[in-house]
Order: structure tokens, then sequence, then C-alpha cells
């Protein structure tokens, strides 16, 4: 094979796992702030496939440019999740939550099941089958342009933590919970608002990730799964972590599918995670864990 | 050691269990073979219910990877029958012990790095999704095309070769049933089950008593394996069909530990009344959804969410220990 295939291969899958860094984005930042695992990650990211794919057939809206207000559906979703359901459980045991969202979850996929029926759907954009050459890489429009929305969501939120009031009162109740309390924050509506991000996160990466993939409603699980991966592997609870961490595997099962079969490409994925979790259970950029 | 077992039960906890026993017992011939088919699935979720509720029940570690178990048993025992004619009675001891060499190996990777909680379950899953993306691939026993047990219309039972009616398989998992609950009742009376619940209580505490933490949390996870495996046998002769996209899925994995979590995780009586309530529920539902000519694929697990998601919010220890408070027969909660 000539070298050029493995740079193409290798372009595509580092702009694709920009987008799963996005979706692993919006877990870090809600197990960061809350410390509860989101079960329910890729099911919240095919409910926004489903979205844009709907948006798409009935009004030949481009997901690209549904891509706020899908995030704020999303946000919205999040928002009340956390408020409703989630926050009750702050103090419970681990399976405790964990359950509960597993029981999300399962009503999500199913639900999205009975909806729209078990067909993969897809959006077939007028760039679908463009391509940009740079000498002598060529790489989908599609993904580029996929990958660059990533990156834009991704700054946006990174500024939001760093300069905004809200962003820094989020923070403070990682860092300190009794601390924000002390100092009057209600932490219960913040834990809200960054569920809601995280959801928002998760619903763009959806809203992007529909331009790559088809949707079905068994990718939820599917998705879920592969975001605890991209996240312990960047170290969970950090946010440039997350991004690494999605490029990274992305780019691995960019790279299985070449060499080996593009079926096989989850085992590599895993193994990963194995090897991970094993010889830096924190990470490749957490810190060591509390 | 039966006196040890019915120690501190209350008479009528007794009566009422024999009670229940008896008519598990003698249902086969009062009932159809649809609903016969029912109580067997009722039984299998009762059965690998007990198992998992050994490692989190009891030790406190969450395992969402059990479909692991389950289709490594599954697949040892059936490769063995068709490949070779290995008796599944025989196939068991293959079976076994390669279910108990996978949980050794997750348990001494995970506990060794002290990898626990929320890592701990992702590690299992890891491993489960491993195993179904590796079988898919591996052609020795059909790979993700599926792999067969020869069927035939049976007259006669073949206990040997576990070929036969619903009726043999009935009195099958209701033995493997019984005995796993009196398996688990025997380690929650011994010392082993002590050590368990200081385990799961307070790991640092049970460290500085003196418990050699690692050595009983493997423990655990090898007794759950090596006894879920059993039901993947079962899996595999009941079915006669094996695909790993079913049998390693995270969907049987989380479908498995249902009932333990709706019945009342640490009971010993939760993970039975789980599987009926959940079973008998769904398949009423699915037979009310059916007369009126309704059938929705996904409706099934949109209601098991629904009643987990009711169990989780309103009856956190699980829906037994309520029961028995009723019935005046209270477990003593572990």
């Amino acid at each position: 094979m000539p070298a050029e295939i493995y740079l193409n291969v290798a372009v595509g899958g580092l702009l694709t796992g920009l987008v799963y860094g996005l979706m692993a984005l919006g877990l870090s930042v809600i197990f960061g702030v809350i410390r509860v695992v989101n079960f329910a990650h890729g099911e919240m990211m095919t409910i926004a496939m489903y979205i844009a794919v709907a948006l798409f057939s009935a009004f030949k809206l481009d997901p690209l440019v549904m891509l706020v207000p899908i995030a704020a559906v999303l946000f919205a979703l999040g928002y009340v999740m956390q408020a409703g359901l989630i926050n009750p459980f702050i103090n419970r045991p681990e399976h405790s939550q964990f359950m509960l969202l597993v029981a999300v979850a399962l009503i999500m996929v199913n639900g999205l099941l009975i909806i729209f029926g078990p067909d993969a759907r897809n959006v077939q954009t007028s760039y679908s089958f463009d391509s940009f050459q740079i000498g002598p890489l060529i790489v989908d429009a599609t993904k580029v342009y996929a990958g660059a929305a990533a990156i834009t969501v991704a700054a946006a939120l990174f500024a939001f933590f760093r300069f905004s009031y809200l962003g820094q009162a989020i923070r403070a109740c990682a860092d300190n919970y009794t601390g924000a309390l002390v100092v009057g924050l209600d932490v219960k509506r913040l834990y809200a608002l960054t569920f809601g991000l995280g959801a928002a996160c998760v619903g763009a990466a959806g809203a992007i990730l529909v331009l790559i993939i088809d949707v079905t409603p068994p990718l939820g699980p599917a998705y879920t799964l592969l975001a605890f991966v991209i996240v312990i592997t960047g170290g969970l609870g950090s946010m440039p972590g997350a991004l690494l961490g999605g490029i990274l595997i992305g780019m691995t099962e960019a790279m299985a599918g070449l060499f080996f079969t593009p079926s096989a490409k989850s085992m590599f994925a895993f193994g990963i995670l194995v090897v991970v979790l094993l010889f830096r259970p924190q990470g490749i950029m957490g810190r060591k864990a509390a | 050691m039966i006196a040890r077992m019915i120690e501190g039960v209350p008479l009528r906890g007794l009566l009422l269990s024999g009670v229940l026993l008896a008519t598990l017992l003698a249902a086969p011939f009062f009932i159809n073979d649809y609903l016969l088919t029912i109580l067997i699935i009722i039984l299998y979720f009762a059965y690998t219910g007990q198992a998992w509720n050994i490692m989190m029940g009891f030790a406190g570690q969450l395992s969402l990877g059990h479909a692991l178990y389950v289709g490594l048993g599954a697949y040892t025992a059936a490769a063995l029958y068709v490949h070779y004619g290995v008796s599944p009675w025989i196939g068991i001891f293959a079976a076994i012990p390669v279910a108990m060499i996978a949980g050794a190996f997750i348990g001494f990777l995970a506990f060794r790095f002290s990898v626990a909680g929320v890592y701990f379950a992702i590690l299992t899953i890891a491993f489960a999704e491993f195993a179904r993306v590796g079988f898919d691939h591996f052609t020795w026993v059909g790979g993700s095309s599926g792999f067969f047990l020869p069927v035939a219309n049976y007259t006669e039972n073949d206990l040997w070769n576990l070929r036969g009616k619903p009726i043999m398989f009935y009195y099958l998992i209701l033995a493997l049933t019984v005995l796993a609950f009196f398996i688990c009742n025997f380690l929650l009376r011994s010392r082993i089950g002590y050590f368990w619940l200081a385990i799961r209580e307070d790991e640092e505490a049970a460290r500085a008593l003196g418990i050699d933490v690692f050595r009983y949390k493997m423990y655990a996870v090898v007794l759950s394996a090596g006894l879920t495996s059993l039901a993947g046998v079962f899996f595999a002769f009941f079915y006669n069909n094996l695909f790993p996209e079913q049998v390693f899925h995270i969907a049987r994995s989380i479908e498995l530990i249902l009932a333990p979590i709706i019945g009342g995780v640490g009971t010993l009586f939760g993970p039975i009344l789980g599987a009926f309530l959940l079973t008998g529920l769904s398949e009423t539902m699915h037979a009310i959804l059916h007369a009126f000519g309704v059938d929705i694929p996904g409706a099934k697990q949109v209601f098991y969410g629904i009643c987990l998601l009711f169990v989780v919010l309103l009856m956190p220890d699980g829906v037994w220990p309520w029961v028995a408070r009723k019935l005046g027969i209270t477990e003593k909660r572990s």
C-alpha cells in the first residue's frame, strides 16, 4: 500500500477523533464536577442525532446549521435530568446512581427504537462527496467541517469555564463542595447547569457525528462505552484529556480498520482502555486519583 | 450445617419457603408449555441473579460484565458437545474452570492495581465487549454467524446430553436455583461471608482488621464467575443457538443484574423475587399488548427501564426487604 493511504486514514481518524473527543468532553465535565458517571451519555447523543436526522428530512436543515439549537435542546434535557432525577442521588452509593442512569439509558434507547424503528438513518448533504486535496493528502470535506465544528465547540466550552463567572463558580463546586456551599453558591443549580452543559456538548457532537455515520438506536450503548474508554484513557475529569483521548481512540480505530478488519476496531479501543486502567488508572492527563 | 442455615429464620419463613418450593415442584403438572417456558426464564434470572449477588451483594464489587461468564460457559460446553460429542455434564468441568480463570484474570488485574468502583465496573464491561468482538471472529465456534446445537423433535428426554422437552430443563434450572440459594445461604453465614460484608461496608477498615482483602475479593469473583458459567451451559442447551452479538452483549449483562437489584441487593430471596416480578410483569404486559394486536419492539425494555427507575427511586433497598416485613419474616439484613 502506498504511504499516502496511511496518512489519509490517519487524518480521517484524527478528525473523527475530535468529534469523539467533544462527546467525551461532555462526560468528563459531568464527572469532573458532579462526580456522577453519566451512563446514558451515548443514548443522549443518539437522541441528538435523531433530532438532526428528523430536522434534515423534514425541513432540509443542515445539521451543522442546527448545531446550536440541537445543543440547546439537549442542554434543557440535561438540566431537567439533573434537577429532577440525579440531584437527590448525589449522596447515594455509587451503584445506586449507576442504576438510575442505566434505567434512563434503557428507556431512551428503546424509546428511540419505538419511535424511529431499527433501520439506520443518515443525512445526505450537498457536500457529502466533496473532498479537499492538499498535496498527496485527500480528506473528506465532511470530516474537515466536523473536526472544525468540534474544535469550535470545545474552545467555547474552555473559554466559558476559564473566563465567565458561572464557569468559575462551577469549577469552585468541583474543587470544594463544602467550600462552595459556605460561600453561598447554589450548588444544586450549578450541578443542573453543568449536566446541561455536558449534555449540550454531547448534543453538538451528535449533530456533527450524524454527518459521518448512520444512526441506529443500538448506537447509544456503543457510544456510551466509547465515551468511557476515551475519558478514562484521557483522564476522568480532565478536559484536555478528553480531547486527547478522543483523538487517540479515533486514530486507533481508523488504523485498526486499515490493518485488520473494521469490525475488530473496538477491540483495540478496549485494549487501550485495559492497558491504561492497569498502568495509569488516572488516565494520561488525569491527576492522581483522589 | 443445616442447623446453622436455618438458625435465626422464623418458623413462618421456613414454612413459606417450603410452600414455595412445593408449588414450584408441582407447577409443571398444572400449566402449559408456554407458562412453563416463562417459569424457566424466571428461574434462569433468579439463578444468575444469585450468582451475581455474590460479587455485588456480598463483597460489594459491581460487575457489569457478567454476560462474559455466561457466554464463556455456554460456548465451552456447546463447542465440546458439537465438536467432540462430550456430554454437558462432563462439559461443565471445562466450562466452570474457563469462566473461573477469566474471572480470576479480571479480578487479579483490577484488585492488584486497586481498580475499584466505577472503574472496576467499566473494566468488566470492557472485557465482555472484548470477548464479544473476539468471538465474532472466532470461526471454530461459528463467528458472527452463530453457533448451533443440533435440534430435533424430541419425544423423550435425554438427560445425559440435555436434549429434550422443556419439563426437563425446568427441573434442571429449578435444581440449580435451589442449589445456588443454599450455597449463598451457607456462604453468608460462614466466615468468608462475614469477611465479604466487612469488605463491602468499608474496605479500609476490613484491611485494618487483618482481612486479606485481595484474597477474599478474588474468591468472590471466581465463585461468582463459576456459578454464572453454569447458567451459560444451561442457556446453550436450552436455546440451542449462540450468537456473540446476543450472548456477550452489554444488554445481557444489564438484564442479568436487574432481578437482584429490583429484589434487593445482598439478600437471599431478592434475586428470586426480582426475577418473578420482572419477568412476570413484562410477560403479562407482552400478553396484554399481544391481545390487542400490537407488537412493539423495545416496549419490554422500556418497561424494564421504568421498573428499574421506580425501584431505584422509591425502594433503594429493593422490594424484598419490604415484602419480608409485610410477611413478618424479616431476613437478617446483610
